[in-house]
């Protein structure tokens, strides 16, 4: 999230696309519930009428794997009728800068693009540059090659007559849709788009969260009290763990893990080639060396390029996402495997097949509070032949979060701290502890020995206290970061180096933990600073800062667009940044200095990003789901032309001629993702006991299905039984001319715990963002029969 | 109850709520006391955040040592002011399901069956296949580039743990055991 829960009482539009927090973050609800009450309005978008769409003031339903589409039209519509925020977007975005005449786009293919690879030369996208390195502007925003006329002729092309044939919305909702969210782009007004799921999960995933991002910087909707793009984070701390670098291709702070080109062989090709030459990641080495600091202690020095070496590198090119775990286990390449509280076998894309590469390991330990379907997947009760698995399997009982200590981060950045209440259940333990010892047992086994395996692990500061459970209060230290020599706290990561001087496990986090005895996360007073920020309430990073973008909450000479709403503003007298928020900004630069307009400094430009480089192209462009009914109506190519296939075997594909219908999964209330949680929990499961499929009254007509029936759903994939539950809810979709039906189901289902039943994501087809690779879990194929 | 149906009907559709009990001959103020008095008066709140979804509300946790006796809603913490939805509700039963695992199991090849075992006896054989798998399949070199990788094992999960744990776990896996499958919940 740009802001937080909080702040979205002070919105005025809430557009909600790809998410329903009012199943399922429904506390959040009650900040929009206030946003209402004051007369702010609500939009809900969404395949489905939701729980979500029952509070808004409009609803507007569009077919699953069209969203560019949707908003596509909706950033023409702004900018055929002068509906955007003009002086935000001459101000703070790279509307004026001048493109590189390189820059083409042809019939749904951007210049650059390389079949064989299905990548682009994405070099072919800078911006134009002066004899003085300097970027080249037209104010008047009128050269043909600036962004905002190359954006202007992108997404001319999405008129909305072409739009809603692709979305299926009614035409009159659409354009209702569009001039309510518009009305934010008034100089004063803030509207914020909320997204979970629904938009990510998709071939299109990261292209659809930029357009929204377009949609926000054109009416000046970001840094605003009661503006932002608010991701709404579907897991206690899946905010916390990606911050801390549990993705393959980022070290903590959202760093890069180093690859094995000829430049990165050492530390400084690899900082040279990582740290740009504008904007504040020119901090990173400060960051990465206090980083190394943290890890390898008094072994990494000066002389050794602060144990660069020790740290893994990665094949360049090479992909390590989740799906491709899979494939890699699946070709027999993965002996062993952790699994940390987390089920694939119900939530992982095209589950069936990922259960069979489990099979191939040699050995897998399962840390988790339950048994899940993927510790069990060697059981008969999973459908398998226990004497044919050679694979050894270890479970640790981990305690719950409240029989431990510890701090999570929602998805407002908030770092809020849980104390213990109890001693762990029976013998389980913290995952800290559990973690701890195995760090132990390897420096144990590897305290003599010469295998080059060993110097890493040799090298690794460990150093949390006496015996098996680790003091937790030096792990929050060492995260902070202190200097080196003294072992004082530091204040805040403007104050790290690249010397070797000082150390932090995590930057973004530096300053939460600032001096001794003060680690924010604890902190308790809920007494509110100004337009609910809470600034003493935890902590928020980066730097407690809780609405990021700030600068641009006040106008370019600092005032701000509305007195109602009021992030921060220019103190003259002071000369500093003043106001509700902690400046997301150098707080004495004067809005007349070098750089006093750069609200988004951490880009080299300095400038909101209508024109973006990403891995398909620098505008969002609409490609088809992977299994979709229907042929794309804005070019000849069908899929995202950047996405990536992995192992043959896992790439099923179905074809409309055999499931004609769309298929998208979602959540209830009453569960939790695959399942584990809540469907071991006796009222939880007696609230939501069965698994079941939506369909449409006139979908259940065509197929003779009644409400309660059994009916089996397959896709290419497989088949799974649920209950029909006949809705209201879904509608059929009219695209091309064609009638088109949608189902959904929940994907918390497995066979194990209380409440049983089939996993939607044995249906689910194996391919992703061209990205991410987030799997295309919210549009695929399928079709419905009666059991 | 010495009330009749009727009496019942009358009094909850005619009259308030509060007026009700008091023609009952019941405060309710003193019932509520009392109940909070059997319960948990003499335990202290532990605070928490919810471990479901990621709108961090908070959660008073009432404790007797041996057993979680009640939760409700932190009225205290500025995102939920003490409300919960049925999952932040039901928190209690993480605790008292009697589907939690609450020893180590192992599962040897071929078989049908978990056993019981011990901590130790776990971890020690777990680091011995973790030390036997990175020993033969450890990568140094990579086009003559130092490397240092395991590309046999993979680490997944994370999304339910705390900070402090998974910046250990990622310290470990990463720059201890040099991994490169590094994956959790964000991705899917």
């Amino acid at each position: 999230m740009t802001n937080h829960w909080i702040d979205l009482q002070h919105t005025d539009c809430a557009l909600i696309m790809g998410g329903n927090p009012a199943e399922n973050h429904p506390i959040s609800f009650r900040w929009l519930t206030k946003a209402k009450e004051k007369g702010g309005k609500i939009i809900s978008v969404d395949p489905r009428f939701t729980r979500t769409s029952s509070q808004a003031d409009l609803y507007a339903p569009l077919r699953s794997g069209s969203d560019i589409a949707f908003v596509g039209g909706m950033i023409n519509y702004i900018l055929e009728n002068k509906l955007y925020h003009e002086e935000y977007v001459k101000n703070y975005t790279n509307a004026a800068l001048i493109v590189n005449d390189t820059y083409s786009f042809d019939d749904g293919i951007f210049g650059g693009y390389d079949e064989k690879t299905r990548s682009y030369d994405k070099t072919l996208w800078g911006f134009k540059k002066d004899e003085n390195d300097k970027y080249v502007r037209d104010n008047t925003l009128q050269d043909p090659n600036c962004v905002f006329q190359l954006m202007k002729k992108h997404f001319s092309r999405y008129d909305i007559d072409t739009v809603v044939e692709v979305t299926g919305t009614p035409k009159d909702a659409y354009v209702k849709v569009i001039e309510m969210f518009a009305e934010t782009g008034k100089p004063g007004k803030a509207g914020t788009i909320m997204y979970a799921m629904g938009t990510t999960q998709h071939t299109v995933g990261s292209q659809n969260v930029r357009a929204f991002g377009i949609l926000q910087l054109l009416l000046g909707n970001i840094g605003l009290q009661g503006g932002g793009i608010n991701a709404m984070r579907g897991e206690s701390n899946v905010q916390g763990s990606t911050d801390f670098g549990l993705l393959y291709n980022n070290v903590t702070g959202y760093m890069e893990t180093p690859t094995s080109t000829p430049e990165e062989a050492t530390y400084k090709g690899f900082l040279e080639k990582v740290t740009p030459k504008a904007g504040y990641w020119t901090n990173k080495p400060k960051f990465y060396t206090s980083m190394l600091k943290a890890y390898y202690g008094n072994s990494a020095t000066a002389t050794n390029e602060f144990g660069y070496q020790y740290m893994p590198k990665l094949t360049p090119k090479k992909d390590y996402s989740h799906m491709r775990v899979f494939d890699s286990m699946y070709k027999g390449e993965i002996e062993g495997l952790f699994m940390f509280g987390t089920n694939p076998v119900v939530g992982g894309p095209n589950a069936g097949k990922e259960k069979e590469a489990l099979s191939k390991l040699k050995w897998m330990v399962a840390i988790d509070l339950w048994e899940t379907e993927s510790s069990a997947f060697w059981q008969k009760e999973a459908g398998a032949n226990p004497a044919e698995i050679d694979t050894e399997v270890f479970f640790l009982p981990a305690c719950s979060s409240f029989e431990k200590e510890g701090s999570v981060s929602n998805s407002g950045r908030w770092m809020q701290y849980r104390w213990q209440a109890i001693a762990p259940k029976g013998k389980s333990k913290g995952d800290l502890e559990i973690i701890h010892m195995l760090a132990l047992r390897q420096k144990e086994l590897y305290k003599n020995s010469s295998h080059p395996a060993a110097a890493a692990v040799k090298a690794l500061d460990w150093n949390y206290g006496h015996g098996e459970h680790p003091d937790i209060d030096l792990v929050c230290r060492e995260i902070n970061g202190y200097d080196t020599k003294t072992k004082t706290q530091i204040a805040g990561f403007k104050d790290l180096l690249d010397d070797g001087s000082t150390c932090s496990g995590n930057w973004i986090y530096c300053g939460f933990y600032p001096e001794e005895g003060k680690n924010h996360s604890k902190r308790r007073d809920n007494k509110d600073t100004g337009m609910g920020n809470y600034l003493n309430w935890s902590f928020a990073w980066p730097a407690n800062r809780r609405i990021l973008g700030n600068r641009a909450s006040a106008t370019p000479d600092g005032k701000p667009w509305s007195k109602d709403r009021v992030g921060i503003q220019w103190d003259a007298a002071q000369n500093l940044w003043v106001g509700n928020d902690v400046p997301d900004f150098t707080k004495d630069r004067a809005p007349k200095d070098e750089g006093g307009l750069s609200a988004f400094f951490m880009l080299p430009t300095g400038l909101g990003g209508l024109f973006g480089v990403m891995n398909e192209g620098p505008f969002p462009e609409h490609y088809e789901p992977y299994e979709s009914p229907v042929t794309n109506a804005f070019s000849s190519v069908q899929l995202n032309p950047a996405t990536k296939f992995g192992v043959e075997e896992f790439m099923t594909q179905g074809s409309a001629k055999d499931y004609p219908i769309i298929a998208t999964t979602y959540r209830v209330s009453e569960h939790w993702q695959a399942g584990a949680m809540t469907r071991n929990l006796p009222w939880l499961s007696e609230l939501v006991a069965y698994m079941f499929v939506e369909i449409s009254e006139e979908l259940a007509k065509e197929k003779g299905i009644k409400n309660k029936d059994k009916v089996v759903i397959t896709s290419a994939r497989g088949n799974i039984e649920a209950y029909a539950m006949i809705t209201k809810r879904f509608k059929p979709f009219k695209i091309q001319g064609k009638v088109v039906h949608q189902v959904g189901m929940p994907w918390h289902f497995g066979y194990k715990g209380i409440a049983t039943g089939g996993s939607a994501n044995h249906l689910t087809p194996h391919i992703g963002d061209a990205n991410t690779n987030i799997p295309e879990y919210k549009a695929f194929l399928c079709d419905v029969r009666r059991a | 109850m010495d009330f009749t149906r009727r009496q019942f009907l009358k009094l909850s559709g005619a009259t308030a709520a509060t007026l009700a009990v008091i023609e009952l001959g019941f405060d309710d103020k003193k019932a509520k006391a009392s109940a909070k008095d059997f319960k948990i008066s003499q335990l202290k709140p532990t605070p928490t955040i919810c471990p479901y979804c990621g709108v961090g509300c908070g959660i008073l946790v009432y404790s007797d040592g041996k057993d979680v006796v009640y939760t409700e809603g932190d009225p205290d913490n500025p995102i939920n002011e003490g409300t919960l939805c049925s999952k932040g509700t039901t928190v209690r039963q993480v605790y008292t399901s009697d589907k939690r695992v609450e020893t180590p199991l192992y599962r040897a090849p071929g078989s049908a069956k978990w056993e019981v075992v011990d901590w130790d006896w776990a971890m020690n054989r777990i680091s011995e296949k973790m030390k036997d798998t990175r020993d033969r399949t450890f990568i140094q070199k990579e086009n003559g580039i130092t490397v240092n990788k395991v590309e046999s094992i993979a680490c997944m999960g994370g999304a339910a743990l705390d900070n402090e744990e998974v910046y250990l776990l990622s310290k470990l896996m990463r720059a201890g055991l040099g991994l490169t499958y590094i994956e959790h919940q964000a991705r899917i």
